[in-house]
Parts: structure tokens; sequence; C-alpha cells
């Protein structure tokens, strides 16, 4: 038998359903394989005893009506964890413990699923290479010294390793798609308001939504049925219908109309992106997808537009990491000056970035010319996608401008790594759903990602999509476990 | 200070060389809204808990808290919008203020900046010279921030988050109050509409309403109005008074020395009666107001505002009007009946309980005179009367229907202060009964009249003042029961 912890999550769940092995026997799997993989340092805190116990627990009364049967979960460390200390990837909260869970990881509990741990991320999630975590470096498992991307890296490594079958990120401008494009896996954004964003240490509370990542189209799609729900405690939570996504999920989507944004054809894009847009152009073809050229008219200010929005958000949302409640506090002569010390000492340097960013452009005289401008242009952006959809169904780009680079390649330069996010941050401004699945690599070969944008609550257009044109590409991930050696 | 509040001044003028200024008043009044959860989360807020005991994770601003509406609130302040005979928005955003403090929890306080969720209205005050509109500007929903203690610990600030997020409305008036006189009758007009309302309890002690003063002085007759200085935070109409004295003498002495205001926030020291600056407005914090991404703009339906104002009460300025088409009171005497709902109600079920043959007139007189002294001696409020309504008609029926005299009665009324009891029941334990048998009161008259032989020929020839000796002698003689008209008239009959 092939290796537990190369399973999908589909197939997981498929054995413990028949038996063939137990959740215990599927957790020990896991946490071997993440024992021996801490050089990829991919989690913060893990929950192995724990879950161990849990899933022994399980087993002795096991109930395979659930749509996560007794399967051991690693999750990112934005996520809110009852009991389990909850980082965000920050010095400012190393010491908080949660006594609350947040609504999409209880979802995943409610359906069988057990802790395995809290991922690695960039610091608040603000980062695309994982470089700025309070917690170091992640490997990324394709090659050493490459980054997992960010912010969802730890949960990228992870997965892409094989230390958990399946996990969930958030994602503000990319986080999800990005590391799943540096890593070679899947990742899937939905539509803002499908996922609860109670419980979730926040970013930048417009743009934030959590989602799958996985290793493949089908199991993405399973625990995206089980994460979204409408959540009376998130006032931004919507209530719609919502699909049964795995069973619902087709490669028939003969006919689908997709469009490609001729905008994304960004200057100084490398034609190895280019070349893998051309043959996702083709796979979708084949797979019956008809092809229609599209404009997106104000996709270049998107980038600004997000450094815009997502740091004001972020400098309001971070206020409250002041050292008076909880987590981090420097002793200091006064109010001020402990406040001071404490988010000197609290946060990192993109975090503070972040915040004199935010800062400055909520300013009163910079207001109007920044944040009240980008609200403007967000509107412009979102319009766009709603024109683009009166005459298709789905719109396919690359995921990323490039392949996953080296660590400190760019964390020296902000605005580069800024344009990491060029293709996924419209998306965000937008709140649509989109997924970013494997499709090539380049001449290292290191993966990379094509993404599929679909209209609002339409993720299972965006699945289905995804699915058919996963079987076309047939993409797999070599990975030589070179850490263990 | 003491006379210009006792004249009821029309206007507030500040003299100085020759010089007549008036002063300019506009107030920024916080009041608690009656809920029995806070803006945003389900924690409590009753007053008086232990600290911290009140506080949910959205309180206290916990990683991935978030904020949820909590509708009540939002009727409550649309009641109060009508009340105030407002704009009701049907669209409001709520915006975040941004500022550091420790008993700012989150950082910001979630409030209404460029949308509130009430627009312009207005308020009647009953002036003595007449009625006097004030504007309303706005009324908006936001936060309490919680408490900071610097006085309990001597090296550390301890702070009491049972307040945080309590819902408040701040209402904004125009700058049309004129005299300290004026904010003493808005206060207590707003206070009154709201507690007729139900929407705030007006509690000053509790903290449940506070407001900030707003204050300029200009030269009577100009219309400019001059640079403003706001005083934070006033807990008390007295208070509010005895500031904005001191505020517009500042300025006005300024004003004479050929200096400049500073536009400034200043905090009043009630205990040395002086304003002190606070901070300028170079020092002004930069609130970087945004709307806040975790909550969508509230949209209201014309149809929710229609049932609430179905909702309702009769407000004080219909009720007055009511009371004097209905029951012929004078103006004056409505305005103080109505001013307190708890006065309003007290003296309608006595209206009621009196009945068909009900003395309007007297009912007025108890209720404001001797119930209203009891009261006040005891420093309680009309709903904790130690009289009850239903005993009080009785009263002022016995008066009425002759069985007591008025000034038996307001000795009953002292009895009937221990315990409620029934007046009826007095008259009779005590045989207190008047007389108005006229055998018996001529029998008694033709007693007194026998042994004042001598004084009734003096009137009889002339010496009337002494009318009032033997109608004080046949009260005596009955114990004070007798019916003092009866006797006037058989005494007259008799002499």
């Amino acid at each position: 038998m092939t290796e537990i912890t190369s399973l999908s999550l589909f197939e997981l769940i498929k054995n413990i359903k028949e038996k063939k092995i137990s959740s215990n026997e599927v957790t020990k799997s896991f946490i071997d394989r993440s024992e021996k993989s801490k050089k990829l340092n991919a989690y913060v805190t893990e929950n192995f005893e724990n879950c161990l116990k849990l899933s022994k627990e399980f087993d002795y009364k096991p109930n395979f009506d659930l749509k996560l049967p007794g399967i051991p979960i690693a999750v990112k460390d934005l996520f809110c964890t009852n009991e389990v200390r909850t980082t965000a990837g920050s010095n400012i909260l190393n010491n908080f413990v949660p006594s609350y869970e947040s609504t999409v990881t209880q979802n995943i509990w409610n359906e069988g699923g057990i802790l395995l741990g809290k991922l690695n991320c960039d610091e608040f999630a603000m980062g695309s290479s994982n470089e700025t975590s309070f917690f170091g470096n992640v490997q990324n498992p394709i090659a050493k010294n490459l980054v997992p991307g960010g912010s969802s890296g730890g949960s990228s490594s992870a997965l892409a390793a094989n230390l958990t079958p399946i996990t969930i990120g958030t994602d503000t401008g990319g986080s999800i798609r990005q590391p799943a494009s540096f890593t070679g896996t899947v990742g899937l954004k939905p539509t803002y308001g499908s996922c609860s964003r109670y419980g979730i240490v926040a970013f930048a509370s417009s743009l934030d939504q959590a989602g799958p990542m996985s290793k493949d189209v089908k199991d993405s799609s399973i625990l995206l049925e089980v994460i979204s729900s409408f959540d009376k405690k998130d006032s931004t939570s919507i209530d719609f219908q919502r699909n049964n996504y795995s069973s619902e999920l087709t490669r028939n989507i003969k006919g689908i109309k997709i469009g490609i944004p001729k905008e994304y054809r960004v200057d100084g894009m490398p034609s190895e992106i280019e070349n893998l847009w051309k043959k996702g152009i083709e796979y979708a073809k084949d797979c019956g997808a008809e092809i229609i050229d599209i404009s997106l008219p104000h996709t270049s200010y998107a980038l600004p537009t997000y450094y815009i929005v997502a740091p004001a958000e972020a400098s309001s949302n971070l206020a409250r990491y002041d050292g008076v409640k909880y987590g981090l506090r420097s002793s200091g002569e006064s109010l001020i000056d402990m406040y001071e010390k404490t988010r000197s000492e609290g946060f990192g340097e993109e975090v503070k970035r972040r915040i004199m960013i935010g800062t400055y452009v909520l300013s009163s005289g910079y207001y109007d010319a920044y944040y009240l401008k980008a609200q403007k242009v967000r509107q412009l952006i979102k319009k766009d996608f709603d024109e683009a959809y009166n005459k298709v169904d789905a719109i396919l780009t690359p995921s990323t401008p490039s392949s996953a680079f080296k660590i400190g390649e760019k964390s020296n330069d902000p605005v580069s790594m800024y344009l990491n996010d060029i293709f996924t941050v419209p998306v965000n401004l937008a709140g649509l759903p989109a997924i970013s699945i494997p499709a090539g690599t380049d001449k290292n070969n290191y993966p990379l990602g094509l993404q599929i944008i679909g209209k609002p609550f339409d993720e299972q257009t965006v699945l289905n999509i995804a699915y058919s044109m996963e079987e076309k590409i047939n993409y797999k991930n070599n990975i030589t476990d070179w850490w263990m050696k | 200070m003491d006379e210009i509040m006792s004249k009821n001044n029309p206007e507030y003028l500040i003299e100085r060389n020759d010089n007549i200024y008036e002063v300019v008043i506009g107030l920024e009044v916080h009041a608690q809204v009656t809920s029995n959860s806070k803006l945003f989360s389900s924690s409590s807020t009753k007053f008086g808990a232990e600290p911290n005991t009140q506080v949910s994770l959205v309180d206290a601003a916990f990683p991935g808290m978030l904020p949820v509406i909590n509708e009540y609130c939002v009727k409550q302040a649309i009641k109060t919008g009508i009340g105030l005979k407002a704009k009701i928005n049907n669209k409001s955003v709520f915006d975040r203020k941004n500022y550091f403090y420790a008993d700012l929890p989150q950082g910001y306080q979630i409030s209404q900046y460029k949308y509130p969720i009430v627009g312009e209205g207005n308020i009647i005050l009953d002036m003595p010279e007449g009625q006097k509109h004030v504007g309303i500007e706005r009324l908006h929903l936001e936060q309490d921030a919680g408490k900071s203690i610097h006085d309990v610990d001597p090296s550390n600030t301890l702070v009491d988050l049972n307040r945080s997020g309590v819902a408040l409305m701040e209402i904004v008036s125009k700058p049309d109050l004129r005299s300290p006189d004026e904010v003493n009758a808005y206060i207590k007009k707003l206070r009154s509409i709201m507690r007729y309302l139900g929407t705030c309890d007006g509690n000053m002690q509790e903290g449940s309403l506070r407001a900030d003063v707003n204050v300029s002085v200009r030269i009577k007759g100009s219309t400019n109005l001059g640079t403003r200085c706001e005083i934070k935070n006033v807990n008390s109409i007295k208070f509010m008074q005895m500031a904005i004295i001191y505020e517009a003498n500042r300025q006005v002495d300024l004003i004479e020395e050929g200096e400049e205001i500073d536009q400034e926030t200043r905090l009043f020291d009630t205990k040395k009666n002086e304003t002190r600056s606070m901070r300028s407005k170079e020092d002004a914090h930069d609130y970087r107001y945004f709307p806040d991404p975790d909550l969508l703009p509230l949209e209201i339906t014309d149809d929710f505002i229609d049932q609430l104002k179905s909702e309702i009460p009769e407000l004080p300025d219909d009720k007055k009007k009511r009371f004097i088409d209905e029951f012929k009171i004078s103006p004056y005497e409505a305005t103080i009946l109505v001013s307190d709902i708890d006065t309003a109600k007290y003296f309608e079920e006595v209206v009621a309980k009196m009945g068909k043959n009900r003395d309007m007139k007297l009912a007025v007189n108890w209720i404001t005179g001797e119930l209203f002294a009891v009261l006040n001696n005891k420093n309680i409020e009309i709903a904790q009367s130690p009289i009850s309504a239903k005993n009080l008609a009785k009263l002022i029926n016995l008066i009425k229907n002759g069985t007591i005299s008025g000034k038996i009665a307001k000795t009953i009324f002292e009895l009937m202060l221990d315990g409620d009891i029934d007046p009826q029941i007095i008259v009779e334990e005590k045989g207190l009964k008047q007389q108005s048998d006229p055998k018996a009161l001529e029998a008694l008259i033709d007693k007194i009249i026998n042994d004042n032989r001598e004084k009734a020929i003096e009137y009889k020839q002339g010496k009337e003042k002494l009318f009032g000796f033997f109608v004080g002698q046949a009260m005596k003689a009955s114990g004070g029961k007798a019916n003092p008209q009866l006797i006037n008239e058989i005494l007259k009959k008799k002499l």
C-alpha cells in the first residue's frame, strides 16, 4: 500500500470509512512524518499528543457519517483554537491561548476533524514568503532555501510535504493561492462572506477570507463544504444557498465560457508564465470550454489600491495589541511608554511598515487622496468583473508572476515582494472566489499555478473547471524529502 | 451666579465696558441607551456590578472577535429620533474612531461619523417668557469606553471594562441655546422625552446622561459665531451652568483685553469652579475615522420606521396640550405635571380614580403642593411615593364631597404617609368626619353665643372682626371637624 501520508483526503476518508485504516494509524503517520520534518519549520505549535488521544477516541466510537471522520488536520496559526496557543506568527501573541474557537475550525471539528497543530505564517498574514514570521522562515519542500509563499507558507509547506492531509489558510491578497502555486498544491479563496471570519485574527477585515488548501481539487471541494457556513457572529457573513460542492463536482464543463483578460499580460512577465497561460488555455479548450478575450481595464490599479485599503484596515485592527489585556506587555514608565515598548518589541518590521502606511493614508488631510480614492477604484475594479461576467462564466489567469524565489531574495525589497500579489489581489478587492491549481513547472522544475476566478458564490463552477483541467494537466509534484537526508 | 439662575433670565448677557455680550451654547449629550445588553455584544449593562464581570470577548477586543449590532439599541435610537421630530436616515454607517487609551480595548471606538442614524430635529422648551425651539443637528449611536481607575492602586491604573461597549446616543444640538437657564430647560426636556420613550433613564448620578458643552460669546446683535471652546464630559446640570458662566466670562475677559480665543477642549474643575485647557486645536487627536469593515451599513426601511412610530407613546408636548384641553388646567400646571413621565402617570391615575365628580384644581394642588413637598423632603421620586394615586384620589374625593375639610385632610394626609393607609379608614377610625349636620352645628353655635354674650353684643354693635373669633370657637368646639361653610352660614344667621 502507498504511504498513508501521500494519500489524498478523499482516499483517507474512503479507507477510514471502509475500516481499512484507523484514525489513530493515520494520525500516527502524519505525526511521524511531521517529527522528521522539523527542518521545514512548518509548525509553530504541535498538538500531537492531544491529536493522538482524540484519534483513539474516534476509533473507539467512530462516526462514519461525518465528512472528515477522524482526519488529523493542521491549520494556519491565524485561526483561534480553544486552549491551543494562537500566535498569528507574531511575538505580540507569543503567549496567547484563546478560550474560544473560530467558526471555521469549529466546523472542521464538528465534522470529525482533529487538530494536529498550528502552522507557521507571515506575521498577521502580512507577507508573501513566510519570512515575516516571528517563528522563522519556512522551507518549501520543493527545494532547499526556497520560500513556500505566504502568508499561508506553513500551510503550503506542510501540505506539499505530506505533514497534513489537508489544511486551511486565509487569503487577504493571495495568501492561499500564491503559496499553493509555489508548492504545487491547490488553494481556494471562497467568495467574501462564505466562510465566517469569527475567531480569525484579523488582518484586513474587508478582504480576509478563509479557504481550503489541498493536494487536489476534489479535496478542496470536500473541505469547502465543511467550512463554508452562514454565521450570525460575523456581520459580513452571507446567508446564501451553499452547494454540496464535493458531490456536485463534475468534469463536464462543456460550453462553459472562460475569459482571458488582456490586462494580465504584464510587462516583464517571464515567458514561462506566458507559456503556462497559453497551455492552460489549450487545456481549457480540450475540456470543452469556450475561450473569450475580455478586458478588465482597471487591473493595473489593483495593487496600489490594495496597498492602501489593506494597511488602513490593518492599522486599526492591530490597535488592540497594546499590552493591556493579553499578549506581550513590555514594562514602561507610563501608559504611552508601555504602548511604545510593547508594540516596538511585539511587532516585526513588515507589520510596522503596514501600520505606518495605514495610519498615514487614514490621516486627516490624506484620507480623501488615498483611502477614499482607493475605495472608489475598488468599486471600478469590481465593476470590471461584473461587466466581464456578462460575457463569461469564469476567468483564467496565471496565479503568480513568477515561481517560488529563494529565501532572502526579496526580503529587503518590499515593492518587489508586493508585486507577487499582482494577479491575486484584484480578486480580493472584488470579493470573488478563485482557485490556484498547479499547471506546470519553470526551468528549475519549480511549480507554477493557474488561477480560475469565478462569479460571486459560484465556487462550484470554479471547482468544476479546476477539476477538469487538473485531469488534463496531470501535474505531479516531485518531492525528494531532501530535508530528511 | 445664584441670582442669574433664580431670576430665570431669558437672556444671559455679560456687560463689560459698554459692550454687551451674549453667549452661544451647543450641547453634545451622551445618553446611555436603555437596553439589557451592549451595542455589539450580549453582555449585561446593569449598573454597579463588580468590576470586569460584564465583559464579553468582544468587549475586551480579543483577537478575531467581531461586533454584531444589537437591533434593540437601533430601535431605541430611532424611537428617540422620532421623539425629537427628527429625520430618520434609511442608511447610516458605523465608523471607527481610532485612538489609544487603556480603557479602550479595541484601540478604536465604533461610532457614526458622516452618516448618523438620525438627522435634524427639534425640541420645544417651555420658558417662562414663552416657548423656544432648539434645533437638533443629529443623533448617532456609539460605544462607551471602559473606566480607568487611578486612585485605588498607588502605582498602577486599573481598568474596569463593564461599561466598555455599552450603547450611547450622542445627541448634538445646534448652537441655539443662549443662557444657563435654557441649558437647564433643554437637558430636562430632552431627558423627559427619552424617559417617556423608555430609551434612556436619564440618571445623571449613574452617568447615563452627560454632555460636552460648546461655548462661545459674541457682541449682542452680531450674527457671526465666535470661536468656541468645548467643555468635556460634564455630568450635572448645575455643573454645566457653572461651567458656562465661568467660560463665557473668561472669553469675554479675553476679548476685552484684546486677546484671541483659542479653539480648544477644556475641562471643568468642579472644586475650583473653573475651566482649564485640556488640549488645543493643534494637539487635537486625529481620529482617522473610516467605515468599520466588520459592520455593514445600517439599512432601515420606511416600514420599520412606521412600525416604531406606531409604538411611540404620547410625548410631553402632546400630553400637555391634552391636559389643558381635557382637564382644563393651566398651561403652567400642565407643564409641571408632564415634565416627568412618572408625575404625569401619577396625575392621570389620580384623575381616573377620582371618578365622575373629579376636582382638577384639588388634584393639581395636592400633587404639586403637599405630595411634592413630601417627595422633596424625603428626596425620593414620585414612583416611590409613600401615598398611592388611588388613596390620594380618595382623599381628594372626601374633601370634594364635604366629608372632611381641607384642614382635616392635611392631618389625614400626614397619617396616610405611614404605609399608604386608606384615608376613609383614617376618617372612620379617628372619627374625623366633618360635621355637616345643621341641627347639631346650630346647637353648638347656640352654646358658644350663650357663653360669649358680651362679644356677641359687641359684634352686633359693629365690631365685625369678632366674627372670626366665633368661627374659631366653633371649629375648636367641634374638634376641627365642623364644616366651615355651614358654620359661617349659621353664625351669620344667629348673630
